[in-house]
């Protein structure tokens, strides 16, 4: 599905990613694990087009889609939620979703009322501007408006932080619901609990390299990995 | 009733409703501004030579129709058309190129087109000024509290609020229009859901042409078509602009209305200062809202 091959990205002069390569496979879910600074939004960046490499390259579904622009790529079928959530403020709940709304020729896809099915408090909220919802009704809506782009793969960064412990159960159902029908997912984690519950396999990020990649049951046993790299 | 000397109720209440009148045009020009600089982020100082190409296109197409009864409208439908179709121009062939640049290139950009436009005005059409007559069904005047109000004006007046309510149609009822206040705000994220940002960039500069040209189209007829008076109207509407709130459509109007009234009351009250009031009234918002005074996009 997602193959990323020895990226590099930087922000003017600095360089942030080195040689970053991982994949993720149709129907996974692939967490990239790492501290603070780590590199992992970056890395969601670049595949998004939002940040492109200087060197190396992504392919998606076969094709080669470094340099593209990030509405290509959206529309290639990757769904971007990105870690500081980036509702459309002025919008209200039924605008985010109209605007973002990618329907798909042929097959039932995503639209406003299955993302209102699937977040059923978002319904309520319809008319509400998106500036003024909660933390947590914010990443629902932030989720509901990449999935109505019809993704076949979902970039989640960070989907959990900040928010209260029974609107991260939730959301993590709704993320293996999300598997279950077929999508694939890179998780970007600095959490490491909620990365082990969700993930099939892990890459761990430190100082924008990849230093750890293995099953999920593997990085679960590995305790010291987990302690060089990550917050315990 | 006599409020000073010679001022009675009545020219004052018909001094208003000039004002007004005058109002609707500055308000589409710069409602046309506030489009361009909210949603691209361009200071676009030719808007006021885009204005001025519309008033004198609508000068050439009224006076090539003029044995028609139609000739002005026929030119209010084609002048900002040409206009826009000139701001297509611009941004397809240039300002495309140039939306990661900061501000002040693109400022100076924009102020290299006021002098390429002045001297493509004055190719075209000389250094004369140029007349247009008020169309036919709009000459005269209506007796209104015993005062005679020029039609035209009524005619401009009435469609200020058109004008208003198409502007609200077009950015809260429609996609365009929800697509552009997303992007004023975060265009990386509407790239990121699969919209091509430069598709909408060009229809909002186009639109805000089309507007400046409509605005140039409606001032024909009222006064004379000259060389500078694009300078003069960019001043008022980025004053306007930047007492409204810069970005907002609604704060254009408001700054067009506060605009218009000082400066028609201004008139009335002080025939040698009026021209000051209207910046007194800029500088007094100013002071206590230095954002002006509706939510401003930047
Ligand atoms: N816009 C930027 N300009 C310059 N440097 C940046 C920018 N954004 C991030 N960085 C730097 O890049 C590095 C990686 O940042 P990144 O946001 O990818 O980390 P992260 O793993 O997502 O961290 P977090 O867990 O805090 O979200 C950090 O050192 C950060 O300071
Ligand atoms: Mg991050």
């Amino acid at each position: 599905m997602l193959e990323v091959k020895a990226i590099n990205t930087y922000y003017g002069l600095s360089h942030i990613l080195f040689d970053v390569s991982l994949s993720v496979h149709t129907g996974e879910i692939v967490c990239l694990l790492g501290r603070n600074g780590a590199g992992k939004s970056t890395t969601m960046k670049t595949i998004m087009g939002l940040t492109p490499p200087k060197q190396g390259e992504i392919v998606f579904k076969g094709d080669r889609v470094t340099g593209l622009p990030a509405y290509q790529i959206c529309r290639r079928g990757v769904g971007f939620v990105p870690d500081d959530r980036r509702v459309f403020a002025d919008l209200t709940v039924g605008e985010n979703l109209e605007i973002s709304a990618r329907p798909r020729q042929g097959f039932d896809g995503w639209d406003k009322e299955r993302v209102y099915n699937f977040f059923p408090a978002l319904r309520a909220l319809e008319g509400r501007r998106a500036g003024v919802l909660s933390g947590g009704e914010q990443q629902m809506l932030t989720i509901g408006r990449a999935l109505i782009t019809n993704p076949d793969l979902l970039l989640l960064d960070e989907p959990t932080e900040g928010l209260a412990p029974i609107i991260v159960e939730m959301l993590e159902e709704k993320i293996l619901e999300l598997k279950a029908g077929g999508l694939s997912v890179l998780l970007a984690e600095q959490n490491q609990n909620v990365a082990l519950r969700l993930s099939d396999r892990a890459y761990i990020i430190d100082n924008g390299h990849i230093r750890y990649h293995g099953s999920i049951e593997d990085l679960r046993r590995d305790e010291a990995i987990r302690h060089k790299y990550l917050l315990v | 009733m006599e409020l000073f000397t010679g001022l009675s109720f009545s020219v004052l209440c018909i001094q208003i409703l000039v004002g007004l009148s005058k109002a609707t045009i500055l308000f589409i020009v710069a409602s046309g501004l506030t489009l361009i600089l909210g949603v691209l982020r361009i200071p676009n100082l030719a808007h006021g030579s885009l204005y001025m190409i519309g008033a004198f296109t609508t000068y050439s197409i009224a006076t090539a129709f003029s044995q028609s009864s139609l000739g002005f409208w026929i030119a209010l439908l084609l002048a900002p058309l040409i206009v826009a179709l000139i701001g297509l121009i611009m941004e397809q062939g240039l300002f495309r190129f140039l939306y990661n640049r900061d501000h002040l290139m693109m400022l100076l950009f924009t102020f290299s087109f006021t002098l390429v436009f002045g001297d493509l005005v004055k190719l075209l059409w000389g250094s004369d000024y140029r007349s247009l007559a008020v169309p036919e069904i709009f000459q005269g005047s209506y007796s209104l509290l015993g005062m005679p109000f020029p039609r035209y004006n009524l005619f401009l007046l009435l469609l200020g609020p058109v004008f208003a309510a198409g502007l609200w149609f077009l950015t809260n009822r429609t996609i365009l229009g929800k697509i552009s206040r997303a992007a004023a705000v975060d265009r990386e994220m509407v790239g990121a859901v699969g919209i091509n940002v430069n598709r909408i960039y060009a229809a909002v500069f186009v639109l805000g042409c089309y507007l400046a040209g409509v605005g140039g189209a409606l001032v024909a007829p009222t006064q004379n078509i000259s060389q500078g008076m694009d300078h003069s109207i960019i001043i008022e509407i980025f004053l306007i602009v930047i007492i409204g709130g810069l970005g907002n459509v609604w704060g254009a109007l408001l700054g067009a209305v506060i605009f218009g009234l000082t400066d028609a009351i201004g008139i009335l009250v002080a025939p040698q200062f009026g021209i000051i009031f209207p910046y007194l009234a800029v500088i007094t918002v100013l002071i206590f809202r230095p954002k002006g005074l509706l939510k401003s996009i930047w």
